[in-house]
């Protein structure tokens, strides 16, 4: 694959913003900061690769931020409640995806534009943990549940490569199978999928299950590194995924961006805050810089598609 | 000989209200192209759309692909079948590549790139056209996507192409390349239907030729059969005893005229044309002949690239639609549901839409409001249980009226209409042409864009037509008959 400008571009920003910490500040290039660095992005990537699948047939899922705690609560409960591992994971997969089918139920079948339906879903969901936990953290949990009772040593590079692979093959299959293209093919047009013989409202339904699924194994990346699990986590977490992915070049219309793109957006934003922690500036600048990215990205996309439409 | 392709036999459509095909038999083989002829209106397009298996016919027509009944037609068995159909506006993914656009759907499992660049190449290499496997579809001019949809219509095995209008949109070096494909296919016996406007492009290509009139077959004739003027003949019989009342006006000085306008954006040039107070001038044309475009530039909706506008004698300056409703002009849109009224809002708003200005200051004076809204709707005749009813729950016609009566209130001397009746009864369709009589005989110039030829011929007194964004002639009322208003607007552009 022909890398375009948009990964070209984030390449450079990337590299240009890896070079701030060679000047005078040690420590940010030990391994420990930079395992440290990709541990905290993980789970920003893998919903990142759900959250290009839905923007890619042109809908977006607000609601991950809720839904990702839910499924941190899902995890923690069915542990405590005595289930092994591998089912915890399975229950929360399957919470997860199950709650992004209602989301795509919403959209395909009642009609509801995608950014209301799951606007809904993220206040319903953040209240129904409120409910279920009384707020509280979810706390006493079985010894194997942090780090999947591998010790943080082993667990660490072991939940990099699982978290690297899963996202490979997603990226992969976002390519290189006719199941991803048609995610393309209807976020182009409808119609046009319609008639070389896809059925949009399911594809669409199958973005958001996807997106519901790879949360949850989000989550199960980011809870188990606890002992306990806070069930206030999550808010924001929805933006910054999206803005990862519309940084990485998927347009928010549909139809054009991937994989590889969303996975240096994710790296572009993932690393500003902390080399701005090791320039010692002030944080506000961070999220201030990082909103003009997004800016900029949007911006440079809509000039993108102004220029081609009057060719 | 063996069984046609494709066999219609008494194919019937009855919409609510209205027939659009009254049984129609035709056939289609292998190695020919047939051409399917008939004015705006006529029925070519839902019989398209019935071979498509996009609609159905009504029972009793039969409908065979090579000798075998299909009972249940749908797009994907006609498909099947190898019935594919390229429309005007090609349905391609637009951010995807030309390669991509060509393999989309017909792959197992995995996608290999290096076998889709090799059967993109070969589908466009059997058509002998040069286009960038990698350039997204966007970026393809009109010509281009045309032959992707042709190609990939060919790469699903399609034995019956259906073209509709295909060249409507090229230019001419183009459109002669594509019949270079047309025949190319029918030398390797493919099916074609082939839907154009363009007489002498059918005529120099088609073996047969259908013709259809107000949703009635006329029949089919061999190319030995026809020529130019029997076509022209068949498409437009005779008129039809319609009666639009028409009350004779006394024509005033000009209002509105207009030197040399053009306008690049939409295609217009060298169009120039006069209205006078008390008539109707109307605006005929096939469609795509520049005859909204032209009503936008007049608007101020499109501005115009060249040539002048006056008013009065006076030359104008129109470059936004708040300049021509200063200049007392306005224009009631073809599109009731899109752009002519609001639907959710209530028959007032709807009508004091465009005097917001005048009936308030700062504040909106809601008396006025509905003051105006009631006189304009008693004026009328609207139909609505109250002003303050939703336009939505107004019958076609009277949301027509509706749409007339916001443009009435900016008080214009000149209105512009554009399909006023297209889609609604007979009942209204009539009100509405006594209405437009009255307009005139109170001194509006009045400008009817119409597809339909009858209504044209009944109401206006000067018929201007329009071909390829210019205007090929200007007829009288008297003189003109449908046969002299196709001829014109249908004549070869000199390309």
């Amino acid at each position: 694959m022909k890398p375009g400008k948009r990964e070209l571009t984030l390449a450079g920003a990337i590299v240009a913003l890896g070079l701030l910490p060679l000047f005078g500040v040690p420590g940010f290039y030990s391994a420990g900061n930079l395992r440290n660095l990709a541990l905290d992005n993980l789970p920003m990537l893998i919903a990142a690769l759900g959250m290009t699948v839905v923007i890619l047939v042109a809908e977006i899922d607000i609601s991950i931020g809720s839904l990702f705690a839910v499924c941190g609560a899902v995890a923690g409960l069915t542990a405590k409640a005595g289930f092994p591992m591998p089912l915890v994971v399975v229950a929360t997969v399957a919470a997860g995806a199950a709650l992004g089918a209602v989301n795509g139920q919403l959209v395909t079948r009642a009609r509801v534009p995608s950014i209301i339906a799951t606007l809904a879903m993220l206040a319903i969901l953040r209240n129904a943990i409120i409910y279920a936990t009384g707020g509280a953290w979810i706390q006493d949990l079985p010894r194997d549940f942090q780090w999947f009772g591998l010790g943080q040593a082993a667990a660490q590079p072991a939940y990099l490569a699982a978290g690297g692979m899963l996202f490979v093959s997603g990226a992969w299959a976002l390519r290189q199978t006719s199941a991803g293209r048609m995610f393309y093919a209807v976020g182009c047009d409808h119609e046009a999928a319609r008639r070389v013989g896809f059925n949009p409202p399911g594809v669409v339904r199958a973005a958001f299950i996807l997106m519901g699924a790879l949360t949850a194994v989000a989550a199960l990346f980011s809870f188990t590194r606890y002992p306990t699990i806070e069930t206030s986590a999550g808010q924001g977490f929805e933006l910054q995924v999206i803005a990862a992915v519309v940084v990485g070049g998927t347009a928010i219309t549909g139809g054009r961006g991937g994989a590889v793109g969303t996975l240096l957006g994710v790296i572009l934003l993932g690393m500003i805050g902390t080399v701005f922690t090791f320039l010692h500036v002030n944080p506000a600048w961070s999220k201030a810089i990082q909103g003009a990215i997004i800016l900029l990205a949007v911006v440079s996309d809509t000039a993108v598609g102004k220029r081609t439409v009057h060719v | 000989m063996s069984a046609p392709l494709l066999e219609l036999s008494h194919i019937a459509k009855t919409y609510p209200g209205a027939r659009a095909l009254r049984g129609v038999d035709f056939d289609l083989r292998a190695g020919e192209v047939h051409a399917l002829l008939g004015e705006n209106g006529a029925g070519k397009s839902t019989l398209i759309k019935i071979i498509n298996g996009v609609e159905t016919a009504d029972p009793g027509g039969i409908l065979k692909v090579a000798g075998e009944r299909v009972t249940d037609p749908s797009p994907r068995k006609m498909q099947a079948l190898g019935i594919a159909a390229v429309y005007q506006n090609p349905t391609l993914f637009n951010e995807l590549t030309v390669m991509e656009n060509l393999c989309m759907g017909d792959e197992g499992l995995l996608v290999s790139w290096r076998g889709r660049r090799k059967v993109a190449r070969e589908l466009l290499g059997r058509l002998d056209a040069e286009i960038d496997l990698d350039r997204p579809v966007k970026e393809l001019r009109m010509a281009e996507k045309q032959v992707l949809e042709i190609a990939r219509a060919l790469g699903r095995r399609a034995r019956a192409l259906i073209l509709d209008e295909p060249t409507a949109a090229l230019a001419q070096h183009e459109a002669d390349r594509l019949l270079a494909i047309v025949e190319k296919l029918r030398a390797k016996g493919t099916a074609i239907l082939y839907i154009s406007h363009r007489l002498e492009e059918v005529l120099r290509i088609a073996d047969r030729f259908t013709v259809l009139r107000d949703g009635a077959y006329i029949g089919t004739y061999p190319r030995s059969d026809v020529d130019r003027g029997r076509l022209i003949h068949m498409m437009a019989g005779r008129d039809l005893a319609e009666l639009f009342p028409k009350e004779k006006v006394v024509l005033g000085e000009v209002v509105l005229e207009t030197r040399g306008l053009g306008c690049s954006v939409s295609g217009l040039s060298d169009i120039s044309l006069t209205v006078r107070r008390g008539e109707i001038l109307g605006l005929a044309g096939l469609v795509g002949a520049g005859r909204t475009e032209f009503a936008r530039v007049l608007f101020g909706l499109t501005p115009a690239t060249s040539g002048d506008i006056l008013i009065d004698g006076q030359p104008v300056s129109i470059r936004s639609v708040a300049e021509a409703v200063t200049h007392r002009l306005a224009y009631v849109p073809e599109d009731r549901k899109a752009h002519g009224v609001i639907e959710d809002l209530s028959v007032s708003d709807n009508i004091s839409l465009t005097s917001l200005r005048r009936i308030g200051g700062t504040w909106l004076n809601e008396d006025r409001e509905s003051e105006l809204a009631s006189r304009y709707s008693t004026a009328l005749g609207i139909k609505t249980p109250s002003i303050h009813a939703a336009a939505r729950t107004l019958s076609g016609g009277n949301q027509q009226k509706v749409a007339l009566a916001r443009w009435l209130a900016t008080e214009p001397r000149v209105l512009i209409l554009d399909e006023p009746t297209q889609g609604i009864d007979v009942g209204a369709k009539a009100e509405i042409h006594r209405l437009m009589g009255r307009l005139v005989s109170q001194g509006f110039a009045l400008i009817l864009i119409s597809s339909e030829l009858a209504e044209l011929l009944g109401l206006a007194d000067r018929i201007a037509v329009m071909r390829s964004g210019r205007v090929a002639g200007v007829l009288n009322a008297a003189e003109a008959t449908r046969e002299s208003v196709l001829q014109l607007a249908m004549e070869e552009a000199a390309a």
